[in-house]
C-alpha cells in the first residue's frame, strides 16, 4: 500500500509538470525572460500547486499522524544561512542555463531525447559531488 | 508579453494536479514531496527506506512515459542548446539544490505552501538568479 500510493504520487507529479509545460524548457525559459519575451503562463503553476496545497496543508498536520506511518517528517530547519542562499542561487543558475529543475527533468527521461539524458546524468553527478565534498563544506559554511 | 490563454488554463489545471500530488504525499506518508531529496537520498541509499523513494522515482518516469504517449507536444524540447550548456545547467542544479537543501518542488510548492520563511527566501533566490542568468545569456 506504501509503494502504491508513492508510485501514483509520482505518476500524477508527472502528468501536473507536463499539462502545466513544466517539462518543457523554453516555456520556463520564457517564465525567467523577465526583461524579453516574457512568459507569465508558469505563475499559474505555482498559483495553483500551493493554493490547493496551503488549504489542505494545515487540515492534514492537525491529524496525530498520516494515514499509513506514525509521524509526519516535515523539514524543522528555519535557518537563513549562506548555504541556503548560495544552493539556492546555483540551483537557480542552471535553471536559467538549461530550462529544466530536477522533476521535469526526470519526466523528460520518457521523451528519450538526448538533452534530458544529458540534464540528469549531470544532475546526478552535481549530487555525487556534493556528497563528497559535504565534509569540506561543512567546514566552510557551518 | 508573449503567451496564449489555453497555456494559461493548462498550467493552472497542471498546477492544480500537483498539488493535489503532494497532498495526498502528505496525507498517507507525512513528508514534503521534494523531487530533489528524494532522488539524493534513493541515489546514496542514506535514510534507510529508499524503496518508496525509487518507486516514486519510477512513478516519475512512468508518468513521462503516459505524457509521450497522450500529450506529445508537452515534452517538446525547442531550444536546441549544445549539450555541454546542459550539462553544466545539470551540474548546477544537482549540487545546488542539496547545498540549499530543495528545489522547485520542496522548496516552491511544499515549502511556501506552509508558509516557510526559509522556503520563500529559496524560491525568491534562485527565481531571481534564474532570471538574471536568462537575462545575461538571452532568452528563446
Amino acid at each position: 500500500m506504501k509503494l502504491l500510493i508513492s508510485f501514483l504520487v509520482g505518476l500524477t507529479f508527472a502528468i501536473g509538470l507536463g499539462v502545466s509545460g513544466m517539462t518543457q524548457p523554453q516555456k520556463v525559459i520564457g517564465f525567467l525572460d523577465l526583461f524579453g519575451h516574457w512568459n507569465p503562463a508558469l505563475v499559474f503553476v505555482m498559483v495553483g500547486a500551493i493554493g490547493f496545497h496551503a488549504i489542505f496543508f494545515p487540515m492534514i498536520t492537525k491529524r496525530k499522524s498520516p494515514i499509513l506511518t506514525d509521524q509526519f517528517h516535515l523539514p524543522t530547519s528555519k535557518d537563513l544561512d549562506l548555504r541556503l542562499i548560495v544552493g539556492a542561487s546555483l540551483f537557480g543558475a542552471g535553471w536559467g542555463l538549461g530550462g529544466f529543475c530536477p522533476g521535469p527533468g526526470i519526466v523528460s527521461l520518457a521523451s528519450g531525447s538526448s538533452s534530458s539524458l544529458t540534464f540528469v546524468v549531470s544532475m546526478l553527478f552535481g549530487m555525487v559531488v556534493f556528497h563528497f565534498v559535504k565534509p569540506f563544506i561543512n567546514k566552510v559554511l557551518p | 508579453m508573449t503567451f496564449e490563454s489555453n497555456e494559461i488554463l493548462m498550467a493552472l489545471i497542471g498546477g492544480l494536479v500537483i498539488g493535489l500530488s503532494v497532498t495526498v504525499m502528505l496525507l498517507f506518508k507525512g513528508r514534503v514531496t521534494g523531487i530533489s531529496g528524494i532522488t539524493y537520498n534513493f541515489m546514496t541509499f542514506s535514510a534507510g527506506d529508499w524503496s518508496w523513494r525509487g518507486i516514486f522515482l519510477l512513478g516519475l518516469v512512468v508518468g513521462g512515459i503516459l505524457l509521450r504517449i497522450f500529450l506529445p507536444e508537452s515534452l517538446e524540447n525547442t531550444l536546441n542548446y549544445p549539450l555541454s550548456r546542459t550539462a553544466l545547467a545539470g551540474f548546477l542544479v544537482g549540487f545546488g539544490t542539496l547545498l540549499g537543501n530543495g528545489c522547485t518542488s520542496g522548496h516552491g510548492v511544499c515549502g511556501i505552501s506552509r508558509f516557510s520563511l526559509r522556503s520563500l527566501t529559496a524560491t525568491v533566490t534562485f527565481m531571481a538568479v534564474g532570471i538574471l542568468i536568462v537575462y545575461l545569456v538571452g532568452g528563446v
